[in-house]
């Protein structure tokens, strides 16, 4: 490993916590939405300033080529984001529906209150 | 066993307007699900009123883009509608909390389309009194509609393994003529899938998992005014596919999530 890729690691580590702590820090991201980049910066930044802490997890599990553990990771907390947003997502989903509800029901008092949408039964 | 018996009057929560409705129907709502319906549903909302006179319906416009509203209030309905398309169980959902918000005890599905009977309301509702939903089906006697092939094999898994949940024999689950009592109504305020299916297989499910007795009245079913029910052999595939899913997950489900508060 040259000094180039060793400070292109630790800089790419550090700039995924700066954008994360950045929008946290303006209001533009949650945190509990936040937890997961910050996570993943921190892991990067920890293998990129020392890299013998990856050689030493890869070759806990078994992993002949450390860099595989970097791809494994990533990929993992990747996919978990996404299926947290798919959950969000069904969520909001659900609220949406709640709140479509709710204005048609109000609609439907306001114009009977009203005495012009819902006309009396023919009799 | 349930809360209140669906032909008694009783002084409603919301009773100025629906005091001078006379009985049988002074309890039941007829909810009308319309996605894009201008051309039948004042039709069948005419037809509604002058086979049960007095009955109330409620016409709940899924996001239609057309004159659907303007048309069923023309009718005489009462006209709820969405701001935007949910889909048969999204519109019947709100159908249900429009009845338990407005003191109705008892909720009868007619399709806008027109392709059921309204003359066999009355058989639906004297079922209810026995029990918390009553499916109209449309194979078992009356009527001359008729599916095949793969379609028709889904249905005939579906109404199977529906019929052993139940515990009761159901021919046609995926009816859409269906009469809910006020257990069923308070239920499906809470819980109606919007999902493809989720209307009428999943919430079967749910009715069965969380107590409510389910039966069925054979009832006389006509043509679809808009065509003919697809007989393409994928198209079948796919939806025994979905429907297989629906009903897993509907399984997969605690129990605990049909019990809660009221909306």
């Amino acid at each position: 490993m040259t000094l180039t890729s060793y400070i292109f690691g630790i800089v790419s580590a550090a700039l995924i916590l700066v954008v994360a702590i950045e929008l946290l820090r303006r209001g533009q991201l949650r945190e509990r939405h936040a937890i997961w980049w910050i996570l993943a910066g921190v892991l990067a930044l920890i293998a990129g300033v020392f890299p013998a802490t990856l050689e030493w997890a890869a070759d806990l599990i078994g992993i002949v080529v450390p860099t595989n553990l970097v791809f494994f990771v990533s990929i993992a907390i990747i996919l978990l984001v996404c299926l947290q947003h798919s959950s969000e997502l069904t969520r909001l989903e659900d609220k949406a529906r709640t709140l479509a509800e709710h204005v048609a029901m109000l609609e439907e008092r306001v114009s009977t209150l009203e005495g012009g949408g819902s006309p009396p039964r023919p009799e | 066993m349930r809360g209140a018996p669906p032909f008694q009057a009783t002084p409603a929560a919301d009773s100025n307007r629906i005091a001078a409705v006379p009985a049988p129907f002074a309890h039941t709502l007829v909810v009308m699900p319309a996605f894009n319906e201008e051309a039948s549903v004042a039709a069948t909302v005419r037809e509604v009123t002058e086979a049960l006179p007095g009955i109330e319906i409620l016409v709940v416009d899924d996001g239609s883009t057309d004159a659907t509203v303007a048309a069923a209030q023309a009718a005489g309905a009462r006209v709820a509608s969405l701001p935007f398309n949910l889909g048969v169980g999204g519109a019947m959902r709100l159908g249900f909390r429009y009845a338990l918000r407005n003191g109705f005890h008892n909720v009868v599905q007619i399709d806008a389309d027109g392709q059921h009977d309204p003359a066999d309301v009355p058989s639906l509702l004297n079922e209810l009194e026995g029990c918390d939903l009553v499916l109209g089906a449309r194979f078992a006697g009356t009527g001359d509609y008729e599916v095949r092939g793969p379609r028709r094999w889904a249905m005939v898994v579906l109404a199977t393994i529906l019929s052993r949940t139940s515990g009761t024999r159901l021919s046609d689950t995926t009816s859409g003529f269906r009469a809910s009592g006020p257990r069923a109504v308070a239920l499906f305020a809470r819980h109606y899938p919007a999902e493809y299916l989720g209307d009428t297989v999943e919430s079967l499910v749910i009715a069965s998992r969380a107590g409510l007795t389910v039966r069925q009245v054979p009832v006389s079913m006509r043509t679809r005014a808009g065509g003919v029910p697809s007989h393409n052999p994928l198209r079948a595939t796919a939806y025994l596919a979905r429907a297989t899913m629906a009903l897993t997950f509907a399984f997969m489900r605690p129990v605990s999530t049909y019990r809660g508060e009221n909306p």
